[in-house]
């Protein structure tokens, strides 16, 4: 390192260049943090594919399967479940939330609310909480004699109080509203960062246009945070997609595959019946669904920011 | 002008959803305050105020380990990757050289890969240079994964800086890690810390990796401990799991309430300018 700063002046006058304009040292600061990139995360995601076109137990040698394994995933109904469970935990985790967020940017844009800092602490907790805990936590809130059957009954509706997490209907819903809950806050903030950004002239003339509050949200605030409304669907459904966590310590898959999504089955292929090429397999489509959402959402908002 | 009705139903409104937002961590703080023999129902409030399910959970379920795995782990990842992408958000930030431009592509593809896409080979290469079950096999992916992250955010805050500045400093002579210790450090330390803040929580928080690589080891995790703890658990006694679950968030709910403008901004930041 301490060859670099001896070194950096030499480009410039062999080349002749401004000041300012040091290139080969460049790499020497780019090399750490790349080699360590490239070795634990980018070639990890090669092998991935690669794998995924053989057939492997994880102890015996390796054979090769051509497209067995992608054959046989979008056969198997099972892994097929599991991707459209993924779909329907995106409405949990991305719509339900934006829907969440954008009515309370409604409100905040509309009414001036003191204690925003406030506010803000308290709705950004649950990003901050280890998955693990957060499914501890609603483990007990959907037992049987946990929180939610315990206000049922005490309303009167206790004919609806069920073991949620075990029930065939009301499993991947209840563990869909657990993403409600992690992703909720994190878009209104982001939403609310947006609006911040609204000019003010805006609302004053859409007063003075006499428009209520259903029309003030649609003409001035909707547009005002579509870049990040964009963002907030993208991150939101990324989560759903991967979801790991949250299945695996709640449910793990159960009852009968119900909450089986691609990320469990993968582990769960890999490491527990050890049919390794097929989970790299079911990584690789997963990994590439949340590719192509995230640039697809990225390419929408390049062109909404032009 | 707005009525006082309709503030005070927007108050209503985000009452309602903070109260939400909070209700699931003060409903497993409330069960850790339990005895087991309460058998306790719905949401009752604390019946006793000891710590005795603390220190039970504590010990049978040996978090002491666990808490240690994850800070020994969150730390390092944390202290390495900080300071490589501080080196690499000075090259692509400041510095114009060739490949600039793909190399930065290249590190930020990292922000979509899941670690999904990368624990199967990962843990047969650990298990090739017989790092099975070690913390490297923890550090070292999260390492290179939030370098990805780290990039990413660094650069954004060097191009932030004066130009003026190092050059008026290249001028004096100042090599580029002189440069980059005296002049351009104190200007980015603010958004280090930030990406620190981030990169910890992550990593204390982080699963799935520890499931895998720490499979029939000693070694654990915070949160792989408390899930293997709930797995056995739950059933004979949920106040327990309830404190063992109660520790494992504490650390980082203690830094988020001291440092939460670094947590909102970093991850405001770190979203919106992809």
């Amino acid at each position: 390192m301490s060859d670099a700063s001896r070194e950096a002046p030499r480009p410039r006058r062999v080349t002749g260049r401004a000041p300012g304009e040091p290139h080969r040292v460049a790499y020497l600061f780019l090399l750490p943090g790349l080699v360590a990139y490239v070795v634990f995360t980018l070639f990890p995601v090669v092998q991935t594919v690669r794998l995924s076109f053989y057939d492997w137990d994880g102890i015996t040698s390796k054979a090769w399967h051509g497209l067995g394994n992608y054959r046989e995933l979008f056969g198997s109904s099972e892994i097929r479940a599991a991707f459209g469970h993924s779909v329907e935990l995106i409405l949990f985790y991305a719509v339900f939330s934006l829907a969440i967020g954008l009515f309370l940017t409604a409100l905040m844009t509309h009414f001036r609310v003191r204690g925003l800092m406030f506010f803000r602490t308290v709705l950004f907790m649950p990003q901050t909480i280890a998955t693990v805990v957060v499914a501890q936590a609603f483990t007990w809130i959907y037992d049987p004699s946990g929180p939610l059957d315990a206000f049922l009954r005490s309303v009167g509706a206790g004919s609806f109080a069920k073991v949620w997490l075990g029930d065939f209907t009301w499993a991947l819903p209840a563990v869909g509203l657990i993403g409600t809950w992690i992703s909720f806050g994190l878009v209104l903030i982001l939403l609310l960062a947006g609006a911040q950004r609204i000019p003010q002239e805006l609302y004053e003339a859409a007063r003075v246009d006499g428009a209520g509050f259903v029309r003030e949200f649609v003409a001035v605030t909707l547009p005002g945070v579509r870049n990040e409304l964009l963002v907030a669907a993208t991150l939101t459904t990324i989560t759903a997609l991967r979801n790991f966590d949250i299945v695996y310590n709640t449910t793990s898959g159960g009852p009968a595959g119900r909450t089986e999504v691609p990320s469990w089955l993968m582990f769960h292929d890999a490491f527990e019946i050890h049919r390794v090429g097929l989970a790299a397999a079911i990584a690789t489509v997963l990994t590439a669904v949340i590719s192509l959402v995230a640039l697809g959402i990225s390419r929408f908002y390049t062109e909404a920011r032009q | 002008m707005t009525s006082r009705l309709d503030r005070y139903s927007t108050y209503a409104a985000l009452g309602l959803f903070s109260a939400l937002a909070i209700y699931p961590l003060v409903s497993i703080l409330f069960l850790a305050f339990h005895k087991k023999t309460d058998n306790v129902t719905g949401f009752s409030l604390p019946t006793t105020i000891s710590f005795h399910t603390f220190t039970a959970a504590w010990t049978e379920g040996g978090f002491a380990k666990g808490m240690w795995g994850s800070f020994l782990v969150a730390a390092s990842v944390t202290a390495v990757a900080a300071a490589l992408s501080l080196l690499t958000g000075y090259a692509l930030g400041t510095m114009r050289f060739r490949g600039s431009g793909i190399w930065f592509n290249l590190m930020v593809l990292g922000l979509i890969f899941p670690y999904e896409a990368t624990v199967i080979p990962l843990y047969y290469d650990f298990q090739d240079v017989h790092l099975s079950g070690t913390y490297w096999t923890l550090i070292l992916p999260q390492i290179g994964q939030s370098i990805s992250l780290g990039t990413f955010w660094m650069r954004a805050v060097f191009l932030t800086t004066p130009r003026s500045l190092v050059e008026a400093a290249r001028i004096d002579g100042a090599g580029s890690l002189r440069i980059l210790r005296s002049v351009l450090f104190p200007q980015v330390r603010p958004a280090l810390l930030t990406l620190c803040v981030l990169v910890f929580m992550y990593t204390w928080n982080e699963f799935l990796l520890a499931l895998v690589m720490l499979q029939g080891s000693n070694n654990t995790t915070a949160p792989l401990g408390l899930s293997y703890f709930a797995g056995v658990t739950r059933s004979g006694d949920p106040t327990k799991v309830a404190a063992a679950a109660v520790m494992v968030a504490l650390p980082v709910v203690a830094v988020y309430l001291v440092l939460q403008r670094h947590f909102i901004r970093g991850v405001l930041a770190g979203a919106l300018k992809g």
